[in-house]
């Protein structure tokens, strides 16, 4: 997740003070790890030297800031591009464990072992998340759901190459 | 903890097909456990042979330290309507019958009479979330509607162990949820013990555990942790 383009797209609800942008940001995505003030000032002074963020003068607000800022036209553009541009799905994820099974299988070591410890380990976290979910907020729900789904599919490539194994063996050995 | 399910030695085979080759398992009371593995593997056949729907042909079933899989039908007919509840994937509602007497048919048949089983059902409907559903048929339910009546029939008797065969297998993945989230509810408020046969892992993932049944054994890279 990229954590400032996410904080410029709240300065773009309205013009914020570091304070409140932190707030908000831990609110809505600080579930896991809430930002370091220092981290969105450094942010901020970032975006406003990269021309995405304005300082809109000096005046008191809730916490203890001067300075709201705005988001400039640059700024827009920027966001627009973040937002409407798709991620690239990510492949990593599969690969240790590809390369320890096929691994497993040329130097004869138990790869139905490899796999069926891999597949504890994803079940445990999913159950983990999974009790979490039961008692978030609608919002906390997506992010769980985002993360089971993408266990579950790990898990779908573990009971899948576990059901191949056999005629991996002979693939890999011929 | 004491088992109040256990399994030792089981085996079952139909004509050559040897669905469970000697399986071991040990389930607590008040314990959530689903069993996976591939299709084929024997996962439904040890549901069966643990709820003394099927007889193994070898090994012992246990339930509460009494020995079910000796048993002759009509005492395991008898366990199976007054200990053990049943949910499966689909058509296990009566087409005829409303929601709230589909709910009251275990009670009818356990003897109580029809005024107090209809409360019951009806608390149980509500408990649900299906108030307003009590005189709708199956077939003017949803998916997930129908299974959410299954599950009331299923745990109206208070039953110690519940027993789900691919409960949300016929279900998209939010009405899944919906039925799983309210079964662990449920059975987490009243103790029930539950054993859940599910090749999906998301249903997988609200147990305290699962079996992985491969080739009519249990995977045994972690133990069976009994």
């Amino acid at each position: 997740m990229d954590s400032a383009l996410t904080l410029l797209g709240l300065v773009s609800l309205k013009p914020s003070y570091g304070y409140d942008l932190k707030q908000l940001y831990d609110r809505l995505f600080g579930l896991r790890k809430p930002l370091a003030f220092g981290q969105v000032y450094a942010t901020i002074a970032r975006m406003i030297r990269d021309g995405l963020l304005a300082p809109l003068g000096e005046e008191a607000g809730d916490g203890p800031d001067r300075k709201r800022y705005a988001v400039t036209p640059d700024g827009e553009e920027r966001l627009a591009e973040w937002m409407f541009t798709p991620d690239v799905p990510s492949e990593t994820l599969q690969n240790n464990m590809f390369a320890k099974t096929v691994v497993a299988l040329l130097t004869g070591r138990d790869a139905q072992r490899l796999l069926d410890l891999q597949r504890a380990c994803h079940m445990e976290q999913m159950r983990a998340l999974t009790r979490q979910k039961q008692s978030a907020g609608l919002m906390h729900v997506l992010l769980y759901d985002h993360a089971l789904f993408h266990i579950e599919a790990d898990l779908r490539w573990i009971d899948m190459t576990a059901a191949r194994l056999t005629q991996l063996r002979a693939e890999v050995l011929a | 903890m004491t088992a109040v399910l256990e399994a030792r030695g089981l085996k079952k085979s139909f004509g050559r097909n040897e669905a469970l080759r000697g399986i071991d398992v040990s389930i607590r009371r008040g314990e959530i456990v689903a069993i996976m593995g591939p299709s084929g593997s024997g996962k439904s056949t040890l549901l069966h042979c643990l709820a003394g729907v099927t007889v193994p042909d070898a090994g012992i079933v246990r339930f509460n330290g009494t020995a079910i899989s000796t048993l002759d039908e009509t005492a395991r007919g008898r366990l199976r309507l007054g200990d053990f509840g049943f949910v499966f994937q689909f058509g296990q509602l009566l087409p005829e019958l409303t929601a709230i007497d589909n709910v009251a048919v275990p009670l009818l048949l356990a003897g109580e009479r029809r005024a107090a089983a209809s409360a019951r059902a009806a608390e149980w409907l509500v408990r649900l979330g299906l108030d307003g559903k009590a005189q709708r048929r199956p077939q003017e339910l949803s998916g997930g509607e129908a299974q959410r009546v299954a599950i009331a029939r299923a745990l109206v008797t208070k039953p110690a162990v519940l027993f789900a065969d691919e409960p949300t297998g016929s279900l998209d993945s939010l009405a899944a949820e919906g039925v799983m989230k309210l079964m662990i509810e449920l059975v987490r408020e009243s103790g029930t013990t539950v054993v859940v046969v599910t090749h999906d892992s998301r249903t997988a993932a609200y147990a305290d555990r699962d079996i992985i049944v491969r080739d009519g054994r249990v995977s045994v890279a972690l133990g069976e942790a009994a």
